[in-house]
């Protein structure tokens, strides 16, 4: 519907195809990551991109060239990128005296900074240096979260948030439970952060569940948090609303007990009950000679109590 | 009973190769979503354990929170896809840890006008086919476009000329134009209705990402929004000062009948300044100004023309004598011009 809305109206359906691609949505697309170099950057920071290019393909992309600028200074230059290619994610690589290895993890809230956190690689172990076959391209990879630290620190907090939206991949209802091949475990211990990816080995054991091996496979990262930009309160949570719409609708009226039972409740106006319509027996029927008696009869038994 | 002990010294043998059971402090937090799991344990840290204890201790943590999050999954209601034979699949619920959105909720579009109008009046759409029949070609032409139904009226070679109509005007043209008016009341119909749309106050309220201008155009309507339209509102200590009521004008007459004195003295100035043999011209300040100019658009070019330094650095040291020389031809004629004056009154 906004493609109908532009100023500009698209002339051939692939345009218009292209715009509604990219513009609002309800259910989003999968968020891209593009993955830049700055203006030095050495060996280490460039295999660490092309690493994290190859775990997040398709949803990368990954530029070739170097690019001069400083992201914690001027953010158009990487605004523009975004805008251009349509991704809200980005790594930006680099290298200098005083700050060697030096990462920028962020995102983007409608081609705009959101967050922007400074990490610096203190050792890191490549793909290529680790000799075991690894696990397709474009897995699902599991998420694990070790440390308490991604709880009780604000930019600990954010960092987390970001590496989930980072490496989490596209929203699928149903997964192949044999299909869950790959793990990356952030582990936040004595002020750095280690990113370790393995690969998982699915044994028998006695019962249903298959017991975990695990194969260290993919890139291992040890990081230490430099900088950070994070959005202000208002922003982030302007950005974190939901529509109304992917709202679960509750069913009213409806309760689950322990049991699994599930009980209804009915709502019934007030109900006159001398004027029920109940199951006739006809011996019950009231006579009117039978009344007469039924007063006698209600007064003698208390007189034969008495004696 | 020696049977019995071998069977459990077996059974114990194999159990910790082959146990699924996890012990934890605290338990994890799982969003099987996004197939994440959060563990609030604090991590076994040692403060100088050697690289290769540190990587044993990372892989047997990362095997027990993977453990747990594999036996969550197992847990989810499963089947089979594609028949009996085909692969085990996990229905994964909705994913619950909140992550921000990568652009804004987008917003309902406004009804246009006709829409409106169509609303009120209860006029429904109706399904159009999408071919005509033509009885002129005895065919189904389609209702516009390339070959439609009726022909083409832009490429009639003739055109009756209604009978109110005045005969010598030329009718193609007003076909043409016509039809440009057309087009031009339907966009304009169009750009109306998406501006309808827009909000009231678009360019408002605080992006972080504004630029000078549009700050400058939120400060002047903030001003005005007051009861009394901004009269009373004070101005900011750098603020510019209010441009006058009646509209700044840009040139400024004085009055016929005002201060005499001031009307006296000012003539008096002028034949003072006539009658002085010093030419009013600063001749030295006139030409060191002139340099300066020079040299500082001389600077500003090599910057931005270094790649064709080549043909250009030839020219400019032609160039850069060339207006001193002329510089110093001009000052002599204007001092030629001025002396005969003054020699005149003398």
């Amino acid at each position: 519907m906004e493609a109908l809305d532009r100023v500009v109206k698209p002339k051939t359906k692939r345009a218009k195809r292209f715009l509604e691609k990219r513009e609002p949505k309800l259910t989003e697309n999968t968020k891209n990551a593009i993955l830049i170099k700055g203006g030095n950057a050495n060996l280490t920071v460039t295999e660490t991109l092309k690493d994290i290019y190859a775990l997040k393909k398709p949803f990368a992309v990954l530029y070739k060239k170097k690019n001069i600028t400083r992201p914690f200074e001027d953010q158009t230059s990487l605004e523009f990128f975004s805008k251009k290619s349509d991704c809200s994610l980005f790594l930006f690589g680099s290298h200098n005296k005083k700050r060697p290895n030096n990462l920028i993890i962020g995102r983007m809230f409608d081609y705009h900074v959101l967050d922007m956190i400074e990490l610096g690689i203190e050792k890191f172990v490549s793909l290529k240096d680790i000799k075991n076959s690894k696990c397709p391209e474009g897995t699902k990879p599991m998420l694990i979260f070790a440390g308490d630290t991604f709880d009780l620190n604000e930019e600990y907090r954010r960092l987390k948030s970001l590496l989930i939206d980072f490496f989490r991949g596209p929203t699928v209802p149903t997964i192949r439970l044999a299909g869950l091949e790959y793990v990356l475990h952030f582990t936040a211990m004595d002020g750095k952060i280690y990113m370790r990816s393995y690969k998982v080995l699915l044994k028998k054991s006695g019962c249903k569940i298959p017991r975990i091996e695990l194969e260290e496979m993919g890139p291992s990262l040890d990081l230490v948090m430099r900088r950070t930009h994070l959005a202000s309160e208002d922003l982030y949570k302007l950005s974190l609303k939901q529509p109304k719409a992917l709202k679960p609708k509750k069913k009213k009226n409806i309760s689950h007990d322990v049991f699994g039972t599930s009980y209804g409740r009915i709502h019934m106006q007030k109900q006159d009950l001398s004027k029920l319509q109940t199951r006739k027996m006809k011996g019950l029927k009231k006579r009117p000679a039978a009344k007469m008696t039924e007063e006698d009869e209600g007064i003698s038994p208390k007189k034969l109590k008495s004696v | 009973m020696a049977a019995l002990c071998v069977e459990e010294l077996l059974a114990r043998a194999e159990q910790p190769h082959r146990s699924v059971a996890v012990e934890k402090e605290l338990e994890l937090e799982f969003d099987l979503g996004n197939l994440l799991a959060l563990d609030r344990n604090a991590p076994p840290s040692v403060p100088r354990a050697a690289g290769a204890q540190r990587e044993s201790r990372l892989r047997s943590l990362a095997r027990d929170n993977t453990q747990l999050l594999v036996a969550q999954l197992w847990g989810l209601p499963a089947g089979r896809a594609e028949g009996a034979t085909g692969p085990l699949v996990a229905q994964l619920p909705e994913p619950s840890y909140r992550l921000p959105r990568e652009k804004p909720l987008p917003r309902p579009r406004p009804p246009t006008r006709w829409e409106q109008f169509a609303r009120l009046k209860g006029i429904r759409r109706r399904k159009r086919t999408s071919l005509v029949w033509d009885e002129a070609a005895k065919q189904w032409r389609r209702r516009w476009g390339y070959e439609r139904a009726g022909g083409d009226p832009a490429r009639d070679w003739l055109i009756e000329v209604p009978a109110g109509a005045d005969p010598s005007e030329d009718q193609f043209a007003k076909r043409l134009r016509d039809k440009r008016e057309k087009v031009a009341h339907n966009e304009f119909n169009r750009l109306r209705n998406i501006a309808r749309g827009a909000l009231p106050g678009r360019g408002l309220h605080p992006t972080g990402h504004q630029s000078r201008a549009e700050l400058g155009r939120a400060t002047q309507v903030a001003r005005v929004s007051t009861a009394s339209l901004g009269r009373f509102q004070p101005r900011l200590p750098k603020e510019p000062a209010a441009p006058p009521p009646g509209g700044g004008k840009k040139r400024h007459f004085e009055p016929l009948l005002g201060d005499l004195a001031a009307e006296r003295s000012r003539q008096l100035e002028l034949l003072r300044g006539l009658g002085s043999k010093k030419p009013p011209l600063d001749l030295t300040r006139a030409v060191n100004k002139q340099l300066r100019e020079e040299d500082a658009q001389a600077a500003a070019g090599k910057g931005r023309k270094r790649g064709q330094r080549g043909k250009r650095g030839r020219q400019r040291p032609g160039g850069g004598k060339g207006p001193a020389g002329g510089k110093g031809k001009k000052g002599g004629v204007r001092r030629q011009q001025q002396r005969p004056a003054g020699r005149k009154r003398s």
